[in-house]
């Protein structure tokens, strides 16, 4: 992999990543992330959005007005997430109605306009693309972590109901546990498994900061 | 001069407009039949439990009808009820009802009774109450809501529609009696509702639906 991609990977996963550091996009964050299949299709659909607003807003950054930009990002990423929405209920109909309204809230991730404003405006249609992929990967991920922690300690099973994104009969999962610890299937065990993660990511740097790891060290300075 | 700017942006934004409107509407060309099919196929797979080992020969989602409030089923919106025949011979009436008394926010559960009275088949199709107590209700996490079928107003007797800790004679739930006791509550009724309907359920077309329940 170029050295390039894999700073901007690392960049999107970890040193920036939108909802660990930049804390953005939390309402859908907190709000789906009960089992590890919801954030996987929760994170599918917003590393798409994202790859495609980003194109988009970079290909039209041209006629970009300073006045009208936020408009215009709200414009393109309204229809994209329709579309997104539109092809979940033709494609992946129950996770549609399992995921409810947090896909149609996409729109209100202000991880997406945050990219849109901050990166693809100003910057190439591919590395917007690429920036669109890293961050969308990044979200997903943590939204992956943090739905499998809560299933795994919540209910006890891991990659239960996979069948609303593969289809078919519905999955049990691998059951580990008859039951769990309820808090955090509930709302406030959301709030506790990501201040469990930020803080085990704040652990992790300062000790990669002692070390000297690598983990924070860009390995070529980054010019955007 | 001053205008300029002002037409140029609103120039931008409506081309910028028309092409997304374009976009949705070009997705939703490719999707619609597609989406169609699945929320008929959803619709017939949710009443598939109710209709299991029933002999029928109509379209029973073309039978449905709704009932406007207020009626005397379970919940204050419109009811729903699809009628199954057998020979333009009345089989079976599914109705779709809310159970106002759950933990948290209304609970929609499809309820199956046959000519005869008796359940056929309940299911819960929407609800809000706790992960891992009240949503043990639903039939792909435990058999509870199996127990029901065959039983009706007779069998048990009317008193005895209750879970156990009530004095009646229904298994409960571990850690969740609400939820139980509303579902319960509202396959009561609504067997209470066919003993004295049924002969309008099945009589009243399709097409005069809304005044059904008026």
């Amino acid at each position: 992999m170029p050295t390039r991609l894999k700073n901007r990977l690392m960049d999107g996963l970890w040193r920036e990543n939108p909802g660990l550091v930049q804390l953005l996009g939390l309402c859908p964050l907190l709000a789906v992330t009960v089992t590890f299949v919801n954030g996987l299709g929760l994170g599918i659909a917003t590393l798409m959005v994202l790859m495609a607003s980003n194109a988009l807003v970079s290909l039209t950054r041209r006629w970009l007005q300073p006045e009208i930009r936020i408009p215009i990002y709200v414009l393109i990423i309204a229809s994209l997430v329709t579309c997104i929405e539109l092809l979940f209920k033709a494609w992946a109909p129950a996770l549609d109605r399992s995921l409810g309204i947090f896909i149609p809230l996409i729109v209100t991730n202000c991880a997406i306009v945050a990219r849109a404003e901050v990166f693809a405006s100003r910057n190439s249609v591919r590395d917007s693309i690429v920036d669109g992929f890293v961050m969308g990967t990044g979200f997903a991920v943590l939204l992956m972590a943090i739905g499998a922690f809560r299933e795994l300690l919540g209910q006890g099973t891991i990659f239960a109901r996979m069948d609303l994104l593969l289809g078919g009969e519905p999955m049990r999962g691998i059951v580990i546990a008859d039951g769990g610890w309820l808090l955090l299937v509930l709302p406030p065990g959301a709030f506790f498994s990501l201040a469990l993660a930020i803080a085990a990511k704040n652990a992790i740097d300062r000790r990669q900061r002692e070390t000297g790891g690598t983990l924070l060290r860009r390995t070529r300075p980054l010019n955007r | 001069m001053s205008q300029l700017p002002v037409l140029k942006s609103g120039i931008t934004l409506a081309v910028i407009a028309a092409i997304c409107t374009g976009l949705v509407a070009l997705t939703w060309q490719l999707t619609a039949a597609r989406i169609t099919a699945n929320e008929q196929a959803w619709l017939e797979r949710s009443l598939q439990p109710a209709l299991a080992g029933l002999s029928f020969d109509n379209n029973v989602i073309e039978s449905m009808m709704t009932l406007q409030p207020p009626h005397d089923l379970p919940g204050s919106g419109p009811a729903i009820v699809y009628r199954v025949y057998a020979k333009d011979e009345p089989v079976a009436a599914l109705f779709v009802i809310s159970a106002r008394d759950g933990y948290s926010g209304p609970i929609r559960v499809l309820i199956g009774i046959d000519v005869a009275g008796a359940v056929t088949g309940v299911r819960v199709i929407e609800h809000r109450e706790t992960p891992g107590l009240g949503d043990q209700v639903e039939a792909n996490k435990s058999d509870w809501v199996l127990q029901f079928d065959g039983h009706s107003l007779r069998d048990p007797a009317l008193d005895d529609w209750a879970i156990r800790r009530d004095g009646g004679e229904f298994d409960q739930l571990t850690g969740a009696s609400v939820t139980p006791r509303a579902i319960i509550k509202a396959i009561k009724a609504t067997l209470l509702y066919f003993d004295d309907h049924a002969d309008a359920i099945f009589a009243a077309r399709a097409d005069i639906e809304a005044q059904a329940g008026d």
